[in-house]
């Protein structure tokens, strides 16, 4: 009994948090909401640093559920972003009167990924994944006044139950090859036989759909563009990210026999991702809308580093991950802040921002230096290693692809750095006040983007701890 | 010594820069900066030759820290003779560039900022010995070029500066190809470091694979044609400063990368491409002496002169005559030197006049003695006269050229000779029309002769450049070791 715990404890703790909040909007009516984000941040920092306390690993639920020291950074690695979201979007939810109802389905979702995490059954992965993806639909609906807002909630809902469907064609044809659903018995059972390997490439399209990979991207902008910048941040970076830690234990650990395939898959995509994606967002004048290509393109580097199927390709992934949660939370975080305040997205808008706003300007400016991959801040180290691992497959093409790439990249991240410091408008953005909450998510992301690159041991741990 | 003193040295500068207030008090730190650099590399510089006559290792000064242990990337610097030339002479252009943009008004804090976190790019290149340090490097000094011409720039900035950045990132890039089919090729010995790599034989199959790529890379960094277009907009565009430093240390990044890193651990197919190098270069060296011939604008004089001035480095790199890569080295260290005083004397002469064009200057020299004479030497310096460093550079590559046998390489070795000549067309008719002549618009006579500082960088260039053309021998020595070492790797192919 004292094992379930200890193996739960971060999906336990996270339902506990769940549940205060529910109590609280029943019980108390009316909660102030600064109080309540107060609150809801302290615990989700508790339950960030009991996730590095506890370290216990094994299966529960007849092997349904499994969970490992590798598996538990994955989701402190989730849970840190969930806080800076949380920190960064206090302006936006404290005008919003349905705060608490924000945070139920946003930490619902965030325990839909954690069982997809630690799911070691396809079927547990399935349910994780809905209890990822549907209140996610709802929170793409939170900016109610707005139509587009629903717009966005309508597509994603859409999109997301074709993925579902995919999947789950994907999962039963794969069960009636090979009897199982078990991730072992699918170890064991995985062949290159053409049903198999077509009941793979249905799962692949359905993780396809949800990381925005290029020919499944066609949702992203859109979804995007309308969401409120909070949950836009949260699609971009913590539901993305779950997945991609999802696939790359799946595609590692399960279907490894059937390595050149997935191989030559993800070459693939990888590269239809990198270039489409830097392609449109070459022309975005709106800036989530912006965010959303480039982060296609970044979703194709991610898929070099999965390609390379080594420890090494692991680790990039996860490290990775984690530099592109403080980069793109960074810049989310300026656009909330300013979007919130002054109601402009657009490139146009942010000419001689410069001048009115240093401190948000050099911030927006190393989040996206480090999108770009620029040293020394710490994107520059996640694109190098992940660039590196693949390159160990001899694949020389698609490296020179991917290094071409980054120069495409640089081209309309250096726009929006140009729009900042260069251009000259008559009317810039007004002084935007920083209050304490955005101020320490952006102190948070900063320093991440700085040391998790220079300092070697981030790298090391994560190295330390993949399998 | 510990060479990471050079790089620490700046960063604490440039930290320290963002905490101070007002224009007087920025400019005095980053004037301390700039002195404490140079004063540091003049140390370095008498401290190697001191621990150089004691021992004989190809490395001076090494330390080697692991850095991603997994990877096999370590924090591994050292010197040569070739990167302590390369050390000084980032040092004084740095100090010349502080001093001549002393009167900076617009946003002077992030000026000086990026111009000392620029030189710390430059040096922590320099020093690297593995070449996923120099690669970091290298792109650290991409973004502050970026910054630097498009908000201080003048003309079309924004254009250049955008033109600048893709294309020398477009480099890196192909730099960093090379770089992995290194890694991963060097048998049982994966890493990025060099003088591991450089004891591995890699086969003439990966060595003709990866050796464009490094060699191209580096050399878009030092305007190989036809991968020079960024060099004119760019240095045109730019401030004086940021003209200065990219002139005279940039394009040195590309010139000693080429040579260390493509030529040094691919020598089969540094010589296996060789011929097409040569041709490169000799195109480039004489198209950017006819390309400038045809300029009106002063900048953009000087920039294409430099297009044929470094592809003399290209071309004493590609000829693999220890003479001519002797020369080359020299060439890099003078055309550094002559290059950033250029631009400074005409970042002096713009900021009075207003004007760039030769056509509207004229008899600057009645007003302007001190600026005049120091643009008439430094005109001279370019078109090689004896006594001067431009002059020491370039014999000692055509004498290197010489050496390599064979008609094509003595046809390009005439090529590059002839282009002299045209050298001193354009830069005399600059002289004649802009320095001597009648006074072109009277405005000009209230104008006033350089000050303290602008004759402080002057000046100090000049010794460089004077100290190098009348004893080119303390050079020479410095650099001869280093040179020697790489020879041993490339000679043995012949």
């Amino acid at each position: 009994m004292t094992n379930f715990f200890l193996l739960m404890q971060q999906e336990l703790l996270l339902t506990v948090i769940i549940f205060i909040l529910l109590f609280l909007k029943l019980g108390a009516g009316d909660i102030d909401s600064k109080k309540l984000m107060t609150l809801v941040n302290v615990l989700l920092a508790v339950n960030l640093a009991a996730g590095f306390f506890f370290k216990q690993s094994g299966s529960l639920f007849g092997d349904m559920f499994y969970t490992d020291n590798l598996l538990r950074l994955e989701k402190n690695i989730l849970n840190l972003g969930v806080l800076i979201i949380s920190l960064q979007s206090a302006n936006w939810l404290s005008k919003h009167q349905h705060a608490v109802e924000f945070y139920l389905l946003m930490l619902s979702t965030l325990l839909g990924m954690y069982f997809m995490i630690s799911s070691h059954n396809i079927l547990m992965f399935y349910v994780g994944l809905e209890l990822a993806s549907i209140p996610l639909a709802a929170m793409a609906n939170f900016d109610l006044d707005k139509k587009r807002s629903s717009e966005a909630a309508m597509k994603y809902i859409m999109s997301s139950a074709f993925a579902s469907g995919l999947l789950l064609f994907g999962i039963s044809i794969m069960y009636g090859v090979t009897g199982t659903l078990s991730y072992e018995g699918l170890k064991e059972m995985a062949s290159d036989s053409p049903l198999f390997i077509f009941s793979f490439i249905l799962l692949i399209a359905g993780f396809g759909f949800k990381i925005s990979a290029v020919p499944f991207h066609l949702w992203t902008a859109d979804v995007y563009e309308g969401s409120p910048i909070a949950v836009t941040s949260y699609m971009s970076v913590i539901s993305k990210g779950s997945m991609i830690f999802v696939m790359a234990s799946v595609l590692f650990h399960v279907f490894d026999k059937i390595f050149f395939t997935w191989y030559n898959i993800m070459a693939v995509l990888s590269v239809l991702s990198m270039i489409i994606g830097n392609l449109f967002a070459l022309r975005q004048q709106n800036l989530k809308r912006f965010l959303a290509f480039s982060s296609i393109s970044q979703v194709g580097f991610i898929l070099i580093g999965i390609s390379s199927g080594n420890m090494q390709g692991a680790t990039s992934v996860i490290y990775f991950v984690l530099i592109y949660i403080f980069s793109n939370l960074a810049a989310f975080g300026v656009l909330s802040l300013v979007s919130t305040e002054k109601g402009k997205e657009t490139i146009d808008d942010f000419k001689g921002f410069y001048k009115t706003n240093p401190a948000l300007t050099w911030i927006l400016a190393i989040a996206l230096f480090s999108l770009a991959g620029i040293p020394p801040t710490a994107g520059f180290f996640g694109k190098f290693f992940l660039i590196l691992a693949g390159a160990s497959k001899n694949n020389y093409v698609l490296i020179t692809i991917a290094a071409l790439n980054m120069v495409i990249s640089m081209y309309y991240y250096l726009r929006i750095i140009k729009a900042m410091f260069m251009d000259a408008n008559d009317t810039p953005i007004e002084k935007v006040e920083i209050s304490l909450s955005p101020k320490i998510a952006f102190v948070t992301c900063v320093a991440g983007i700085v040391v998790t690159g220079l300092a070697s041991g981030v790298y090391d741990y994560i190295f330390s701890l993949v399998r | 010594m510990n060479l990471s003193i050079l790089l620490l040295l700046p960063l604490a500068f440039s930290l320290i820069l963002l905490f101070v207030k007002g224009q007087k008090q920025v400019r005095a730190v980053a004037l301390t900066a700039a002195v404490a650099q140079l004063a540091l590399s003049i140390v370095l510089l008498f401290q190697f030759l001191a621990e150089r006559a004691k021992c004989n290792s190809a490395f001076l000064f090494e330390s080697n820290y692991t850095w991603f242990k997994q990877l096999h990337i370590n924090y591994h610097v050292g010197v040569d003779g070739i990167s302590v030339a390369m050390i000084l002479l980032t040092a004084f252009v740095v100090l010349a560039g502080v001093l001549v943009s002393w009167n900076q008004e617009k946003l002077y804090k992030e000026f000086f900022f990026l111009l000392v976190f620029l030189s710390m790019g430059a040096y922590g290149f320099f020093i690297s010995l593995d070449v996923f340090t120099m690669f970091f490097f290298l792109e650290v000094a991409v973004i502050p070029k970026f910054l630097l011409i498009g908000i201080w720039g003048s003309g079309k900035k924004e254009y250049s500066a955008m033109k600048l950045a893709l294309m020398l990132m477009a480099g890196s890039a192909l730099v960093f190809v090379g770089l992995t089919g290194l890694y991963y090729n060097a048998k049982g010995a994966v890493s990025f470091d060099l003088v591991q790599l450089s004891m591995h034989p890699f086969s003439p199959a990966v060595q003709k694979m990866f050796f464009p790529f490094a060699f191209i890379g580096f050399g878009i960094f030092t305007a190989l044609f036809p991968f020079h277009t960024w060099v004119p907009d760019g240095h045109s565009s730019a401030p004086t400063a940021a003209s200065m430093f990219l002139a005279g240390i940039s394009m040195k990044l590309g010139g000693y990368g080429c040579l260390r890193v493509a030529a040094y651990l691919m020598p089969d197919a540094a010589h296996y491409y060789s011929t097409i190098i040569i041709v490169l270069a000799s195109i480039a060296i004489l198209y950017g002496a006819f390309a400038t011939m045809m300029q009106t604008d002063l900048k953009y004089i000087n920039a294409y002169s430099s297009v044929s001035h470094t592809a003399f480095v290209i071309l004493g790199i590609a000829m693999m005559t220890k003479t001519s890569i002797n020369g080359a080295v020299m060439q890099m260290i003078s055309h550094g030197l002559m290059t950033a005083l250029f631009f400074a004397v005409i970042g002096m002469i713009y900021e009075r006049t207003h004007t760039r064009q030769v056509a509207q200057l004229g008899g600057l020299l009645k007003v302007m003695p001190f600026i005049s004479s120091i643009f008439v030497l430094v005109g001279l310096c370019s078109l090689g006269l004896p006594g001067m460093s431009g002059f020491v550079a370039e014999m000692t590559v055509f004498m290197g050229s010489w050496e390599r046998a064979g008609t094509f390489y003595h046809f390009a070795t005439i090529i590059a000779a002839a282009s002299i000549v045209v050298t001193a067309v354009y830069i005399l008719r600059a002289v004649g029309s802009a320095i001597m002549g009648p006074m072109k618009n009277n405005d000009y006579l209230q104008l006033t002769d350089a000050a303290w500082n602008e004759k402080t960088a002057a000046v100090l260039l000049m010794v460089g450049i004077l100290l190098m053309g009348l004893a080119p021998f303390w050079l020479n020595d410095l650099i001869n070791p280093g040179t020697e070492v790489i020879m041993q790797k490339i000679g043995m192919i012949k």
